[in-house]
């Protein structure tokens, strides 16, 4: 079974974000890019499967500049087979990333999407599920065990009250969520061996979608800045100011 | 102009959320409708019901919809929204899960975890963890949203909205339920609590977890969260977890133990009232948004804490 793994590039997330001064974005100008933290746990997930003997090839696409090739190296130097870039410039919203998406699964016929259940840029949590209404396949989101047996993926997912297990009849799309595993650090020797692995190059065009975006953006700002640092020397203090100062008591 | 509000409940009894999501659904204008969608889900419906300001509760009631999963929704609300310009959904899982299925059914570019509601198209969101505040304004005709109730204040009880039973979607479905493990306690939810007291990665193990957050949580009346790093070092059960990929809180009080304030724990919490902070590192982050901030050993601290609210009658 061919797994296909969709990958982001995004603004590493150990980086402060700061917003443009003149309101029209996030500043990623000469910033450290990363893969999105929850599809490198997509990756990790498809090369497991692959490990177990579950899955025989994993395709790794990513949507956005150029530079996302190196995202989808470090795809291929985690054990990916092959990659495809569908070249875009502008930032995509999730329903145009979903529809060529879409595309791409009817070329590659996958038996599995894995994909991560957001991105931390837009956090906008909403590509895997808007890809499987698209399919029309089913959808195991938030994913924290992935088990595929037969024709069916039985998935464990994180949900508000604990723990909830769906089955789902493949093919399917999954999301990861953070407790899934610990992605691997690719080897030297195996990014050297990713380099050499084939990335086919696209456009949006050549899959017929139109990508223009729904959303225009007003402005983006800074957060209200919390009135905070006030320290408390004792444990009474604290219960003193808790009680007569901030009434919460 | 018609709103519909999916409602987030438990069959047995509707989750404060809804009330929160009804808010913004008033705040974009025209009549709103609360969907409660459900398995023996009378008493949610009838409690939907009497929303201030709800037009009528839709009631769609089978074994198809007994854990709302996002292909049953998916099925019953697409067709329903002929009859509506936008659907509202909270920023709970249940929420998170199906809206985007629907969305896309819709072509809709869907607004997720929307905080603000400006006009029937202008909408806040936070992006890059809450570090960021996007306004954006929706050109797709219907529009599609998950709101993040702690967000909106809810509104009133005191209405009498009338109860509509409408067809549950047949299946079956190519996702089928297996089974739950669900958190079983009595402490306040932890999305909706007034008081929440929540440990980090210095607790160091879940016996100290326990011993040391649940005891406080109990004394405070509070619900009990988690820092990521907590529920990764499996402290904590994840459905603790506050933070930008975790739960939204904003309670009245927020305590944080042992946490240290990573961004992406900040962006779950950070609109509480008032938040307190223990920790021993004194350049932890988490002071720099706290307004009460103690530099002590949780192990002592804590304790004291307890013995310090007795004495001070709370």
């Amino acid at each position: 079974m061919k797994v296909l793994v969709p990958v982001k590039r995004v603004l590493d997330y150990n980086l402060k974000v700061r917003v443009k001064p003149d309101q029209s974005g996030v500043d990623l100008s000469n910033l450290k890019m990363s893969m999105n933290p929850f599809c490198e746990i997509a990756v990790e997930e498809a090369v497991r499967l692959k490990e177990k003997g579950a899955a025989t090839e994993i395709v790794a696409v990513s949507i956005g500049p150029d530079q996302a090739q190196e995202t989808i190296r470090t795809a291929l130097a985690m054990g990916a087979d092959r990659g495809i870039l569908v070249k875009a410039d502008a930032e995509m919203e999730p329903l145009a990333v979903a529809k060529i998406l879409e595309a791409v699964v009817a070329e590659e016929a996958p038996g599995l999407v894995i994909l991560g259940k957001q991105a931390i840029d837009d956090d906008s949590n909403q590509t895997g599920q808007m890809l499987a209404a698209l399919l029309d396949w089913p959808q195991a989101t938030f994913a924290s065990q992935i088990t595929l047996d037969g024709g069916k993926a039985t998935v464990v997912r994180e949900v508000d009250g604990g723990l909830q297990t769906v089955a789902v009849e493949l093919p399917a799309v999954v999301t990861t969520d953070l407790r899934l595993n610990e992605p691997r650090y690719a080897s030297l020797p195996n990014i050297m061996k990713a380099k050499k692995k084939p990335i086919d190059l696209k456009t949006p065009a050549d899959y017929g979608v139109d990508a223009a975006p729904r959303l225009q953006v007003v402005k983006v700002t800074e957060p209200p800045k919390r009135q905070g640092g006030a320290k408390v020397k004792t444990v009474d203090e604290l219960v003193d100011k808790l009680k007569n100062e901030a009434g919460v008591l | 102009m018609a709103v519909l509000v999916i409602a987030e409940h438990d069959n047995a009894s509707l989750k404060e959320a809804t009330a929160k999501v009804v808010a913004a659904a008033k705040a974009i204008g025209g009549d709103v409708d609360v969907l409660v969608a459900g398995h023996n889900a009378a008493p949610a419906a009838q409690a939907a019901a009497k929303l201030d300001g709800v037009r009528k509760v839709l009631h769609a009631d089978g074994q198809s919809l007994a854990k709302q999963l996002a292909e049953a929704l998916d099925a019953l609300v697409t067709p329903l929204m002929t009859g509506y310009d936008a659907v509202l959904f909270p920023a709970s899982t249940s929420g998170k899960n199906a809206a985007p299925r629907i969305a896309a059914r819709l072509d809709v570019m869907q607004i997720s975890g929307v905080i603000g509601v400006l006009g029937p198209d202008l909408f806040v969101r936070p992006i890059y963890a809450g570090n960021a505040i996007l306004t954006v304004r929706a050109t797709d005709a219907k529009k599609v949203l998950t709101v993040q109730p702690t967000a909106f204040k809810a509104v009133g009880g005191g209405g009498e909205a009338p109860v509509e039973t409408i067809a549950a979607p047949a299946g079956p479905f190519k996702a089928a339920f297996v089974a739950e493990e669900l958190s079983k306690s009595d402490r306040p939810e932890l999305t909706g609590a007034k008081r929440v007291v929540s440990g980090g990665r210095a607790l160091g193990s879940e016996a100290e977890f326990k011993a040391v957050i649940e005891p406080l949580a109990d004394r405070l009346g509070a619900a009990v969260g988690a820092s990521r790093a907590a529920v990764d070092a499996g402290y904590a059960p994840n459905d603790y977890q506050v933070g930008q990929t975790g739960k939204v809180v904003a309670p009245e009080l927020y305590v944080a133990v042992g946490i240290s304030g990573a961004i992406q724990h900040l962006a779950g919490m950070k609109d509480s009232k008032i938040i307190v902070a223990i920790n021993k590192d004194e350049e932890a982050p988490i002071f720099q948004i706290a307004d009460y901030g103690l530099v002590a050993d949780y192990k002592t601290a804590v304790p004291e804490l307890m013995a310090a609210l007795t004495k001070a009658g709370v």
